[in-house]
Formats: structure tokens, sequence, C-alpha cells
């Protein structure tokens, strides 16, 4: 390792890369493309949710209650049900996301706080629409003694989908999809290029060693990754106000090992790829499973025990560990240590496996 | 090895699968020899420029270039040796200054170094006045001169150039091979591959390659001279059915119209001459035969029309 050959080739790799448009705008557009699209997703403020209504009891305060939580804006409560069967089908086509039950003995239950006095029936299935249930739930009753906030006012039944996902969840998980996406895919690309260019033809015949090359060809993707990191969290925290509890430091340092565990499998990638279409194959090969399984779409606790154990060997995994700890619980990286552990340890036998296939020959 | 000898192959054979690319090759470059590797596509002249360079490990064979055991010290040989392609290898999307700033700290010349060679280099293949050009942008001669500058950059002793003429016009060319004697007055051993003729005869030292063989070596004069006799002009107002005519006649390797005359090739031995022109004169087609100097091509053809054949021939 020759530090002002290896400058030199990071000079190179920055030069070539100012130059080249599409990926440049890459670098900063699919961060913020996602970001936006995603942040749609999670857009907790529902109004209007399509609700029917099942009123058993039809006295002056179950309309009342009926006519409140209408005023909320969040369920239309247009559609009036006749019996628990019609709420059922109506929930399994589609054709309403919410049922508000108001019990035949509404009246009575109202008097004792501890049974829930109505419930409001929720397709489960969407996230947003159960944590807008969990919301109207808090809804104030009257009762005799007057608008109160109960605990057991209105009870709500998640249906089909008894885990509670914060959705918040998307946004740090969507810095660790998107440090998957660039750094795999740029690095894979960047040095299969070089092969299929003819230049490695060229560089093999002079004293440049392959780890300085790919060395240098790769330090300039940690600063774009970091980079990356930075764009998302502010447009998460400005366009989104998602909370970062824990410390900016330990955050960066999660980032920095997971950016490296990406440039690493990138590297690898680029010694099995003949091309750069192959290499983009290669690449979309490994975000699947690291997007489905890991955590970022479907719950790590909820998926078959294979899967979990598949999970287990994706940096994704470890890295949605560490930053959903950080940003969302407020945790440190002594307590999550052994997610930080299980990247280097990915580092060490990907790279490993990559030096082994890195020669510096042409067959 | 002989300190006069700049590369040395015995039995370089090298295999893909079941393809036999180079085929015991045995081969001795001296050192400031303009040495040309003259071949059809395919006929291994890459594979064994590769080699020989180390960036290719041979099948079977030993390797001395420069006094380094080849693929063994294959590292140690690359600081003292160029090594270009047809194609065109430095970045394109980098300017001409960037390119040879980089091949420069490739090479670990220290920043004063590089900017003197730089500049040196620059005025020589004259592309001062593209300094900041991208390389992508440049014609083809440019880019050839640019490649061969970043190629001499670290002024290496022994060249090795791969067809570095195809993709280029003739008037770049000449030039091209201006340069390669002003290198090889400056001391510098090149070994050239080529398919042009007029490039192979402007070789000091020759060898030609066929189907992974050397089928032929020699001086490009030496080789001609070993052709007495066989090179025959037809001048006739009717060269093709000249040509016609002696389709078919025992002993003729190639027939080829110029202008309009018939050029014929025969093999070794008889006398062509005299059955030439009992052939036309019984075909009725007037004509003139004589013997004239065999070219390079007459001797390309005879060597790669016959493998065995030929070997004897160029002996």
């Amino acid at each position: 390792m020759q530090l002002r050959r290896l400058g030199s080739i990071i000079v190179k790799e920055l030069r070539q890369l100012r130059r080249d448009k599409l990926t440049f705008a890459m670098i900063i557009g699919i961060p913020t493309m996602q970001l936006v699209l995603f942040g749609y997703a999670i857009n907790l403020d529902v109004r209007h949710l399509e609700a029917g209504v099942l009123d058993q009891a039809n006295t002056a305060r179950s309309r009342e209650l009926v006519a409140a939580l209408a005023a909320t804006e969040v369920m239309k409560l247009d559609k009036q049900l006749q019996s628990p069967e019609q709420v059922d089908a109506a929930l399994r086509v589609g054709e309403i996301s919410a049922a508000l039950i108001v019990p035949p003995d509404f009246e009575t239950r109202l008097e004792r706080p501890d049974r829930p006095a109505a419930q409001i029936v929720v397709d489960g299935s969407e996230q947003v629409i159960q944590a807008a249930a969990r919301q109207l739930a808090a809804f104030p009753i009257y009762n005799n003694t007057g608008w109160t906030s109960r605990t057991a006012g209105i009870e709500v039944v998640n249906f089909y989908n008894p885990q509670r996902r914060a959705a918040l969840n998307t946004v740090p998980g969507l810095v660790g999809v998107i440090l998957t996406m660039t750094m795999v895919l740029f690095t894979a690309i960047a040095l299969v290029r070089e092969r299929e260019r003819g230049n490695l033809e060229m560089l093999i015949a002079t004293p440049v060693s392959p780890w300085e090359l790919t060395i240098g060809k790769v330090l300039p993707f940690v600063g774009i990754g970091l980079v990356q990191v930075t764009i998302v969290l502010l447009l998460g925290k400005l366009l989104f106000d998602v909370p970062l509890r824990g410390s900016v430091l330990e955050l960066y340092v999660s980032a920095l090992v997971f950016i490296v565990a990406s440039l690493s499998l990138g590297v690898f990638l680029s010694t099995l790829a003949t091309s750069q279409f192959q290499a983009m194959q290669m690449a979309f090969f490994t975000f699947l499973p690291q997007i489905l399984l890991s955590g970022f779409m479907f719950p790590y606790a909820g998926m078959p025990v294979v899967a979990q154990y598949v999970a287990e060997v994706l940096p994704l995994t470890h890295f949605l560990r560490l930053i959903r700890g950080i940003m969302l619980r407020g945790a440190t990286l002594g307590e999550l240590w052994h997610s930080l552990a299980a990247l280097g340890v990915f580092i060490v036998i990907v790279l490993t496996f990559a030096v082994s296939r890195v020669r510096k020959r042409l067959d | 090895m002989n300190d006069d000898v700049a590369i040395h192959a015995q039995g370089l054979t090298k295999r893909f699968g079941t393809l036999t690319a180079v085929d015991n090759v045995n081969l001795t470059v001296r050192k400031r020899e303009v040495y040309g590797f003259l071949g059809p596509n395919g006929s291994g002249k890459s594979t064994t420029i590769r080699m020989l360079c180390g960036l290719m490990r041979p099948t079977a064979g030993e390797i001395d270039v420069l006094g380094y055991k080849i693929p063994r010290d294959a590292e140690a040989l690359k600081r003292r040796i160029g090594y270009m392609t047809q194609r065109f290898t430095l970045y394109e999307d980098l300017t001409v200054g960037e390119n040879l700033d980089f091949l420069a700290a490739v090479h670990e010349l220290s920043r004063a170094a590089a900017r003197a060679r730089i500049g040196e280099l620059l005025e020589r293949f004259r592309l001062a006045d593209r300094r900041d050009q991208l390389a992508g942008t440049l014609s083809g001669g440019q880019k050839q001169r640019l490649a061969l500058a970043g190629t001499v950059l670290h002024k290496p002793d022994l060249l090795f150039l791969d067809e570095p003429t195809s993709a280029v016009d003739p008037q770049s060319r000449r030039e091209f091979w201006e340069s390669l004697f002003e290198l090889a007055d400056m001391g510098t051993t090149l070994l050239v591959s080529s398919h042009y003729m007029d490039e192979a005869e402007r070789c000091t030292r020759l060898a030609i390659l066929d189907h992974g063989r050397v089928v032929a070596d020699g001086t490009p004069h030496d080789l001609m001279a070993n052709l007495p006799g066989r090179t025959l002009l037809v001048e006739t107002a009717k060269p093709r059915e000249a040509q016609r005519s002696l389709q078919g006649v025992q002993g003729i390797i190639a027939m080829a119209q110029i202008g309009t005359s018939l050029r014929v090739l025969a093999k070794a031995g008889a006398d062509f001459e005299r059955q030439v022109g009992e052939r036309l004169k019984a075909a009725g087609v007037e004509a003139q035969v004589h013997p004239i100097a065999p070219n390079l091509e007459d001797v390309f053809v005879v060597a790669t029309s016959n493998n065995k054949e030929s070997s004897h021939a160029a002996a």
C-alpha cells in the first residue's frame, strides 16, 4: 500500500464521479425520492376513513357519541349497519376499514367504568388505520358526570394483525435500505466498469496492487454514504418530525460500520460479475432478501424461524436494530453491541472471500 | 541468460479448455530490437504478449524477461515495462493531463518529476494544447499518442504494443511508427504485434504466428530472400481470364490481381515461370510472365498456407 498511489486513485475516482451526472444525481436523488415516497405512506394524519356504524342502543347519548366521533373527520361514519355479520362482511371485502359498534346496553355500560362502553373494530392489516383507531379510543365520552376520558371508554379490537408496529420505524429503516441499495450497487458497478472498459488491463500491467485499487475506489463511497445518511435524517426530521433520541455520534458510527459492510458485499459481487449489467443484477438479488427479511417491511418477530435465521445473516437486519434502537428508543451502542459485532463478523467474512478472488491477472 | 537478450521464451503454451491459443512458441528478442508479431486475428499474438508481461499464466513453458522469471517475478517486471493495447484503456472521462497525472502517481514518480516528465511528453507527442480536453473526445490518432505517452511515462526498458495502430488512419500510423523508432533509438526494446504488412516490414526482426505457432521468423529481408523464383508477375490485358486459366495448376499457392496484372505465388521447386507461360498460351491468353521480388505479404501467405511446408522454407 502506497499512500500517493492510493490518493491518486481516490482523486481519479472523485473526478470521474463529478463528471458522471447520472450517478451523481442518483446519490442525492435516491434518498430524497424514497424518503418522500415512503414518507407519505407513514403519514399518521388519517382523514375520512371509510367506516360503518352499528348502533344497537340507538339512544340519545349513543347518537351523540356517533356524531362526536364523526366530527373528528377521522372516520366517515356514513354507512349504517344492522348486524355484527354485516360488520364482518363489509370489513372483509374492504368496503369499510373500521366500524363503530355501540352495544344495546350502552347506557348501563356508561355508568360502569370497568367495561368499555363501545367498540371500534379495525382492519388491522393496515398499520395506519390501527394507529388512527387507537387515537380515537382515547376519545372522551359523555356520561352523567360530564365529558370524561376513561381508559375503558372505547375498546379497540385489532382484526388480522394483533402486532401493533409503529409506522415511524420506516424512516430509520429507510436509512438502511438506501445505503444497501446505493453502496452495494455503486461499488460493484464502479469496480466492474474498470474491467469492462479495459482500464483494468492497463492497470494490472502497472505496479498498482489490487488492494490499492479496490480501497481507492471504495473510499469515496464511504463519504457518499455518510452524505446520504445525513440527507435522510435531515429530511426525516424536517418533513416527518422523526425523533433522534440517542447519540448522533453513535448513530454515525453504526452507519459507518454498515456502509463498510455493504461496500464489502459490493466488492465481493464485483469479483463475480463480468459486466456492469451482471453486477446490477447481482446487487438486486441481494436487495430483495434484505428488504423483505430484515424487518424493514415485516416485523422480525412475525417471521418463521427459518426466515429469522436467514435474516440474522443479512447486514441490514443488524443495522435496523442499531438505528431503530438509537433513534427511537434512545439506546446506546453499549446496549446494542451484539448487532455491531454481527456487522463486524459479516465484514470480515465477506472481505476474506473477496480477497481470495481479487487477482491481478487476466485469466 | 545472455545480457543482450531482452525476452527469451521456451515452449510457451496456453490452453483455454480444449483450445490451444499458443502452441509451443520459442522466442528470443534482443535488446534494442523492434520485434514484430505478424499474424491474423486469433493467431495467439495477444495471448503471447500477455503471458510475456505476466498478465496471464502460461499452461507450459519458460519465460525470462529482462532477467526476471515470469510469472514468478511479474510484479517486479511491471516497473520496467510498458504495455499498450489496441483498445484505448486510459480513462475517457478524465482529461489528458489528469490521465497522465494519475499514471505518474501509479508509477510512483515524485510530484516534481511527474510535472517535468508530463510536460516533456505532452510536447513530444503534440498534446500540449489538449491538456485540459477529455480523453474521450480526442481523435483516434491523438488517443493513440496519449496512450503511448502514458505507456512510456516511467521510462520503461521494454515496451509491449498489442496492435497499437489498428484503430487509426494511415497518416497517424506513420507518425506513430516514427515515435516508436525514436524510442528504439533511445535504447528501448519494442515488441509490436500487427496485421499490417507495411508495419511488419519496418521491424528489425519478425515472427509470423498462425494458429498459436511461430510459422516463420527472421529479419524481413531474410524472410523475403527465402522465396527465390517463387513469385511471378503476369502482365496481361485480361487478368481475370488469366487467373481462371491458371486455376488448378499444381503448386500455385495464391493469385492476386493487382491492377491490370496478376501476381502468382508458387511452391518451392518446379520451374513455374515456364509452366505458367505454357498454360496461358494453351488457354489463348496473351500475357508476359516474369519473376519479381517477393514481398512480405508473399512470405506471410506462404507461411500461413501450410505450417509444415513453410516452416522449412523460412528456416
